[in-house]
């Protein structure tokens, strides 16, 4: 598993999700915390290209042996490219959550909302309360 | 930092050595056990299937069965024949109530003519032992509850006996025996049983004596494994599970265990599984794997052409078989293997096949 790390360029939603905004797009996916706590990966099944992500719900589910866990959408936009290879090696979202573990990029329903995301301070802070 | 709740969960004498190997812990049956370790379930399962991983079963209990009549007495509460066991021998049976209920499934150790040692589940043996009591009524026997004079390790895999070979002073139990011996120097009951499907041995010693022990049997080879690995180990191989696959709401007939249950002994609940197995139970325990995507879970239901045809009760990834298994009890039309059926996972229909057992076969 790879070391806890939250990188800078990213924007955070309490639930620990992930955004990277570039322009009218974002590459979404679950934070280091959040794979931490789920533990091994062994099965995620991404949403189909064409789904309708709406901030703060649920678009797929992530499993671990023992839990399964749903994944919150930070941002609203429809699905244009979800990770395919996530299918046969689940496991790449506890290896590079950031990375190769990104699981779906979204065509922004509005780019603005970007700006009520945590940055990686506030992320950081939140963590700390223990949330 | 205090969790209300942590407060009153127990310890076993190894938490320290949990805790050193990096141990994720979790509240379980009352007691903050090891799920996993810092290589995860999947390493630990692995590694039991093609070495020896440690597991710390402390949090099980231990009754103790002595006097006359003890053989009498637990004739009359296990539904296996007790009569059978030799002396220095295991049985795994049930007790029941008196409509065939499962108050909880065990290992029974005959430890001389008159004296027997049963290990029960954690969250059952409170329970247990007021059953054994409250029933031992006017049989001349002593019951008396062991439990927190034993803690308990599971030493489980192909190089198992190869480990504890390096520690143990004397005779390695075969299967289904047991020895008093002396591991890593210190006095302890050593089993050829198990919950794995892999061979091995259960050990059960004074608690001060466990993180010695321990240590030594790590330092033999063994790795830690955790509750994690323990519970996909076992559904793999269909060992069924109390509060999961096993209840006060099934039966042992249903739940494929009619091997344990010698009706004729007449036990408390015979009658009521003499009928059931007479009748034919509606719904049967029945192992499966998912032929697609997907991982059934505890309570998933079960469907036949889009109808509901039962209940998953254990579910999980298979790390040796690397798909969606599990348990479901299925109507026992359904229960063939080779039965195709689905399982609604959260709404999303899955394939599955029913199989036979166990669901994976180690290799010996």
């Amino acid at each position: 598993m790879a070391e806890e790390h939250y990188p800078e360029d990213l924007k955070y939603h309490p639930e620990h999700d992930w955004a990277r905004v570039e322009g009218d797009a974002a590459t979404l996916g679950i934070t280091w915390f959040a794979q931490d706590a789920l533990g091994e990966i062994v099965f995620f099944e991404p949403p189909a290209v064409g789904t309708q992500l709406i901030k703060d719900s649920a678009y797929a589910e992530v499993e671990s042996v023992k839990a399964v866990s749903e994944v919150i959408a930070p941002l609203s936009g429809e699905v244009i490219e979800a990770n395919g290879a996530l299918g046969d090696a689940p496991e790449t979202i506890n290896d590079d959550p950031y990375g190769e573990g990104w699981m779906v990029k979204i065509k922004l329903a509005d780019p603005g909302e970007a700006d009520g995301l945590l940055d990686v301070t506030a992320y950081r802070q939140h963590l700390e309360e223990g949330v | 930092m205090s969790n209300p709740s942590a407060e009153t969960l127990r310890r076993t004498s190894l938490y320290d050595a949990h805790v050193a190997a990096g141990a994720k812990l979790v509240p379980f049956a009352g007691w903050e056990m090891p799920v996993q370790y810092a290589e995860g379930i999947k390493a630990e399962h692995i590694n039991v299937r093609s070495a020896a991983g440690l597991f710390d079963v402390s949090h099980m209990g231990q009754i103790e069965t002595t006097g006359p009549q003890a053989t009498e007495f637990l004739q009359s509460i296990f539904t296996n024949d007790v009569t059978r066991i030799p002396v220095g021998g295991a049985q795994y049976a049930l007790i029941c109530r008196d409509d065939g209920g499962v108050i909880d499934d065990l290992f029974t150790y005959r430890m001389g003519e008159s004296r027997y040692l049963t290990v029960t589940n954690a969250s059952n043996h409170q329970t247990d032992f007021e059953w054994f009591a409250q029933n031992a009524g006017n049989h001349d026997v002593d019951v008396i509850d062991r439990a927190n004079e034993y803690a308990m390790l599971a030493l489980q895999g192909p190089a198992a006996r190869d480990v504890l070979a390096q520690v143990i002073d004397g005779m390695e139990p075969e299967r289904m025996k047991i020895e008093q011996t002396t591991v890593a120097g210190r006095v302890a009951l050593v089993a050829g049983t198990g919950y794995t499907g892999e061979d091995g041995v259960e050990i059960m010693l004074a608690p001060e004596d466990a993180p010695h022990v321990w240590d030594a049997l790590i330092a033999a080879g063994a790795k830690p494994a955790g509750l994690g690995a323990r519970d996909t180990l076992r559904l793999e191989v269909c060992f069924p599970l109390y509060g999961n696959d096993l209840s006060l709401d099934v039966d042992p007939i249903s739940a494929g265990l009619g091997w344990a249950c010698a009706l004729e002994t007449e036990f408390i609940g015979a009658a009521a599984l003499r009928e059931i197995k007479a009748d034919g139970p509606a719904r049967k325990l029945a192992p499966f794997v998912f032929t697609g995507p997907g991982i059934p879970r505890q309570g998933n239901l079960v469907l036949k052409d889009g109808a509901e045809a039962g209940e998953v009760t254990s579910g999980t990834m298979s790390p040796s078989l690397q798909v969606g298994a599990g348990m479901a009890y299925v109507d026992a039309a359904l229960a063939e293997p080779g039965t195709a059926i689905d399982v609604d996972v959260r709404g999303k229909p899955r394939s599955a096949e029913v199989r036979g057992k166990p669901l994976y076969k180690p290799a010996q």
